[in-house]
């Protein structure tokens, strides 16, 4: 006889696989909905000039203008100098986590890192108005501090959890046996390091800056208050940016339903969209060759 | 349990404060009536009353064409009510060395054009912009008013008037247009750390400073502007009643606090036709 147990077991698999359907579905409908609405942008405006270093001035006094190329290029310069920053400072915080400190202060570190992810990003970004925007401006005799290097200081403490627990993931998993052969053959603790432990977990700490770029380039509200949001196209890190997130944002609010901009703001948010994607996917893979490589 | 009305206000972040100091005022004389107020830029506000999202829009600006097309198709009417009057400042940071400006000078500074404090007769350095962003009723008043072109892409659009404060406290080589109301503060002094450049309307005007009222009641200072209540047909109401109350002596009192001027004939009357829209106007029923 089927007892209540069979059904409960019955219930359980099918809500699961009911919320795993249901998130692919969810995924799959904001593709489609950016897809549908980015595709009328394109009939009014052409993919060249959408993609061009034309400047981005839907609200323009004469003639509106829709380029993204000074965003992207934004976009670009604060998560490329964020994981310019996290990628060493977390592979090497993840290294010290497992391999160096001890098991009770890496039990008191790691949370510590973990909860630096449950900032809200409205901090960071007064943090970056009124901190970190100042301290760079006085570092290098700046005018002021909201430029895109403060975009990447604030985004990299942010992708830091990310990438340290992905990361220490890696290290941990390399098997003990390979450190215990590369000791027996006189390696000291740096050499087993990094000739042992470092390419054994490589991929692991590929996917983990790939994860934490994810998560910069998807930042909002941080980059739209610390970077001062110049439509001009930036000269480099000193420069104001404007991201493609921070665009849309601001720009959202105010757009009439229906209008080129509207429609703009949608492919705008599409190529952000293909960009994580394709960066989680990399991220996925690399991950997997891994966990194979791993057993 | 007595029913309470609520009441929506949306737009413009200059008058959010001065409304939510209105309001708070209102609600005191009246349980029966909630007020919510919210800000995000006079664009937004007016696109709120657009989609029926709220039941007042509040802007620092006039309507524009496009908006007024879209009413028209959906089948609008929107009517305004002027219930105070603001003035643009222009701040910079104490170290330009800049006193006054002339309005073409400001305007060639904020196009770009000018790109070095030298050469308006300030301290050599390059000029930092600060202004608000597209969804800003000052961003476009001053556009409309000041630069009749685009800003200069170097234009560093900030989230609020606070942050253009605070930012041209900071910036030695800074720029800023903010409300009089974010300079004055409610016990009448004036907001440290930044400079109000005196302004002219040509180089025959005289410089004047828009903390001189009689200068702004006059004309002579340029940059002053009605703030609009937005609504589609004529208040009705609880609404009526809140336009009312912040014509009464009461609110105009709380406009003078929060560093605003109650409007004037002259202005609502050269704005009407500006606006060529229905307004409304309670001064004449209080008076």
């Amino acid at each position: 006889m089927k007892g209540r147990r069979f059904y409960w077991n019955w219930f359980f698999e099918r809500s699961l696989a009911v919320s795993g359907v249901l998130s692919i579905a969810i995924l799959v409908g904001i593709f489609l909905l950016l897809l549908n609405n980015s595709w009328r942008a394109f009939e009014r405006l052409s993919v060249a000039s959408f993609f061009s270093l034309a400047p981005w001035n839907p609200a323009a006094y004469d003639t509106p203008s829709y380029g993204v190329g000074a965003l992207l290029i934004g976009t670009a310069l604060t998560t490329s100098g964020a994981i310019a920053i996290a990628a060493p400072l977390g592979i090497g915080t993840a290294f010290f986590l497992s391999e160096i400190a001890p098991a009770q202060l890496r039990n008191l570190l790691k949370p510590f890192i973990e909860l630096t992810a449950a900032v809200p990003s409205v901090v960071m970004g007064f943090a970056g108005i009124v901190l970190v925007g100042p301290f760079l401006a006085r570092l290098f005799g700046l005018p002021n501090g909201l430029n895109a290097l403060n975009g990447a200081i604030l985004l990299a403490f942010m992708s830091l959890p990310t990438i340290v627990s992905v990361a220490e993931e890696a290290v941990q998993a390399v098997p003990k046996a390979y450190k215990e052969a590369s000791y027996a053959l006189g390696a000291n603790r740096w050499e087993t390091l990094i000739q042992v432990t470092l390419p054994a977990c490589y991929s692991g700490l590929l996917a983990a800056i790939m994860l934490g770029m994810g998560r910069a380039i998807g930042e909002t509200m941080t980059v739209l208050m610390a970077t001062g949001n110049a439509t001009a196209i930036p000269q480099g890190f000193f420069s104001s940016v404007r991201t493609i997130t921070a665009t849309v944002a601001i720009e959202m609010g105010e757009v009439a339903t229906g209008t080129t901009h509207y429609y703009a703001l949608f492919a705008c948010a599409l190529v952000l969209f293909i960009i994580t994607l394709i960066i989680n996917i990399a991220a996925e893979r690399v991950a997997a060759q891994w966990r194979k490589r791993g057993q | 349990m007595r029913h309470v009305e609520t009441i929506t206000i949306r737009g413009s972040d200059t008058e959010v404060n001065l409304v939510f100091h209105l309001a708070e005022q209102y609600m005191s004389t009246d349980s029966a009536v909630s007020i919510s107020i919210t800000g995000g830029g006079s664009g937004v506000g007016i696109a709120a009353l657009l989609n029926g999202k709220t039941d007042v829009a509040n802007s620092s600006r006039a309507l524009t064409e496009q908006e007024l097309a879209l009413a028209k198709a959906r089948g609008m009417t929107l009517v305004a009510h002027v219930f105070a009057a603001d003035a643009l400042v222009i701040i910079v940071h104490p170290s330009t060395g800049i006193e006054s400006l002339t309005l073409e000078q400001l305007g060639r500074i904020y196009a770009g054009d000018i790109r070095d404090w030298a050469e308006v007769g300030g301290r050599p350095g390059t000029i930092s912009l600060y202004g608000r962003q597209s969804n800003s009723g000052t961003f476009v008043y001053f556009r409309e008013k000041v630069l009749k072109r685009d800003f200069s892409p170097a234009l560093k659009q900030m989230n609020g008037t606070a942050q253009i404060v605070e930012s041209v406290m900071r910036d030695p080589y800074g720029i800023g247009y903010v409300g009089l109301g974010y300079i004055v503060k409610a016990d009448g002094s004036l907001r440290q750390g930044v400079r109000v450049v005196r302004l002219r309307a040509d180089v025959r005007r005289p410089a004047v400073s828009p903390l001189n009222e009689e200068a702004l009641r006059s004309g002579l200072y340029p940059l002053v502007r009605p703030l609009y209540q937005f609504t589609n047909g004529e208040p009705q109401g609880k609404i009526r009643a809140f336009f009312q109350f912040e014509a009464s002596p009461m609110g105009q009192q709380i406009i003078v606090e929060n560093g605003y001027l109650p409007p004037w004939p002259e202005m609502l009357a050269a704005d009407a036709e500006l606006a060529s829209l229905k307004t409304i106007n309670f001064y004449s029923d209080s008076q």
